[in-house]
């Protein structure tokens, strides 16, 4: 039900954002989705690849700080109104988004938007009440 | 040339030893009496106060350090009891303890005289208005310079340090005819004149004194030629009394030491020797009048030598040359010590390991003192919210101002960015351009 997503610290200089995908490349790793928080000294790369545990291991072992954090991600239906629907749910329960981000594949005519909400153990109750579909991590890796 | 007190400031060089060998026999003999640390140091040492016969019989006598401030924290250096202390001040430690030093009446009259001199020596008369905007508080700088003025009958402007905007509007209303302030702040004080379409060449500003951090001739060229005065380096430490302990003359040619009162010495910081005038080396003070705190051969880890050649304005008073660095890895920053074992223990005590981190100090031009600190993130205390590591920023800044009292800036960088040598990191980068 949930997904691993992995954070990099990286500092806001030319190259930094390479040498992750660089590694990740040479290590034969997939990047399924990304996204970037920054600040003007620094950022964090979110990432969800096809292998968590090895993409950690290859970052650590190259001088990266890696985060592990779990996310949710969830099918979304791709036409006007599919996001709306499904913030309305988690706002509804006042569940608050921390930040979410947009995959890249898609799941059948779904989008995928992955979530990060605390607790995620109410998220997941709420959002399946609502009869949205939250995808594992291998289905996910499978798309 | 300008004078407080010429007849003692020009006596006799043969008058002056006599002096101070009179004043060091006291000083030894009340330190001895009244402060255990002493007594057990110079028992320890095999010196009785009898020994003491004349002023070259000071290297007979074991050194004071930093550490024997903090091993008698607060007030275990004090010879006399509380009632008769009117004054206690604070500076930073090495290790979290202030370094805490204490005044009897008679020795607020020592310094302010001291001062008195310091700021006469650079022109200073009871017709003057001294904008004082040294920081008022446990630092000496504020109520040291506040006193010397009164003294000398000027009008002190109590301002204190900050707010430039109205800095200026008050020298100009005011009519401020002498300064005193640390030299980057001048400096900044310069370049906001400028800012405002002030002309300082207009301005009744005559003379400005400026210590508590080190500096340079580019910066004194720098000051005065911004505010069009004459700028004078004073040099003191707060174990000794504070600001006073030595003061340019006009000849700007070196720091007279107000000998009477402050006996200086070299020393070789390895081997303790004594080092001979002319010689570089480590400033060590004995205190030849001071009642609630005597100071035997305190070793200030500052840097410099002593010379004696005559000066053009006639003082008998030996001068050292304006410090030309440290023994040890004390920082002066905005006329706060700062020392990296400070910062070291805060950024332990956040994170719970050993922190690697670089403590960046600048001086951009026309701008205070920057200290930044560069800490390499651990594992710890990344996580995949940015706000997170802002609250560990927030949290690092917070700690470390409240300690060391002035303001800085965190920087967090990656894992190993910050150069280890030998497999210990180097801890200091001072950018500031002190020595020319």
């Amino acid at each position: 039900m949930r997904v691993n997503q992995i954070s990099v610290f990286l500092e806001n200089k030319s190259g930094r954002l390479s040498d992750v995908t660089r590694t990740l490349a040479d290590n034969n790793i997939n990047i399924r989705a990304l996204s970037i928080a920054d600040t003007i000294d620094y950022g964090l790369l979110r990432l969800i690849v096809n292998d968590p545990d090895l993409a950690t291991q290859v970052l650590t072992d190259n001088g990266f700080t890696v985060a592990r954090t779990e996310v949710l991600a969830v099918e979304i239906p791709d036409r006007p109104g599919g996001l709306a629907g499904v913030i309305d749910i988690l706002a509804a329960k006042n569940l608050n988004i921390e930040y979410m981000y947009a995959f890249v594949g898609r799941s059948g005519d779904h989008a995928i938007v992955v979530f990060r909400i605390e607790p995620v153990e109410d998220a997941i109750t709420v959002l399946q009440e609502g009869g949205m579909r939250i995808l594992r991590g291998e289905e996910l890796h499978s798309l | 040339m300008y004078f407080w007190d010429k007849k003692t400031e020009c006596m006799s060089l043969d008058e002056l030893r006599e002096l101070q060998g009179e004043r060091l026999k006291n000083t030894v003999r009340f330190a001895y009496d009244n402060v255990p640390f002493y007594r057990r140091k110079l028992d320890a040492a095999g010196v009785n106060p009898e020994d003491i016969k004349s002023i070259d019989d000071i290297t007979k006598l074991p050194f004071t350090t930093k550490e024997d401030f903090r091993d008698n924290y607060p007030f275990g250096m004090f010879a006399v009891p509380l009632e008769q202390v009117v004054r206690i001040h604070a500076s930073s430690g090495t290790t979290g303890k202030q370094t805490v030093v204490g005044y009897t009446e008679n020795d607020i009259g020592v310094w302010s005289e001291a001062m008195a001199r310091t700021l006469s020596a650079g022109g200073t008369t009871k017709g003057d208005i001294v904008q004082n905007a040294y920081g008022y508080g446990l630092f000496t700088g504020g109520l040291g310079a506040h006193y010397g003025a009164e003294k000398i009958g000027a009008s002190v402007v109590p301002i204190s340090g900050g707010n430039t905007k109205r800095q200026l509007q008050i020298m100009q209303d005011f009519g401020c005819t002498v300064l005193c302030c640390t030299p980057s702040y001048a400096v900044l004080l310069g370049e906001s004149a400028a800012e405002q379409g002030i002309d300082t060449s207009k301005l009744p500003l005559k003379a400005g004194f400026f210590g508590a951090e080190p500096w340079s001739e580019n910066v004194r060229r720098e000051i005065e030629e911004k505010l069009h005065i004459d700028a004078l380096d004073i040099y003191g430490l707060s174990e000794v009394m504070g600001p006073g302990v030595s003061y340019e003359c006009m000849e700007k040619a070196g720091l007279h030491v107000s000998e009477d009162h402050f006996y200086p010495e070299i020393i070789d910081p390895e081997t303790g020797e004594r080092q001979p005038d002319g010689y570089k080396g480590e400033l060590v003070f004995t205190s030849l009048t001071k009642e609630a705190l005597p100071l035997i051969r305190y070793r200030t880890r500052d840097v410099t030598y002593l010379f004696s050649d005559n000066c053009g304005c006639g003082r008998v008073f030996r001068r050292m040359h304006r410090v030309l660095g440290r023994t040890d890895d004390m920082l002066i920053i905005r006329g706060v010590n700062v020392f990296p074992s400070q910062i070291e223990s805060i950024l332990m005590e956040i994170d719970g390991t050993e922190p690697h981190y670089l403590i960046v100090v600048d001086r951009e031009k026309g701008r205070m003192d920057q200290l930044e600190v560069w800490v390499e993130v651990s594992p710890k205390m990344v996580s995949d919210e940015v706000r997170k590591l802002e609250a560990i920023e927030r949290a690092i800044v917070a700690e470390l101002e409240s300690l060391l009292g002035i303001s800085l800036k965190i920087r967090l960088v990656e894992p190993k960015t910050i150069a280890r040598s030998e497999g210990k990191a180097k801890r200091v980068i001072d950018r500031r351009d002190l020595n020319q």
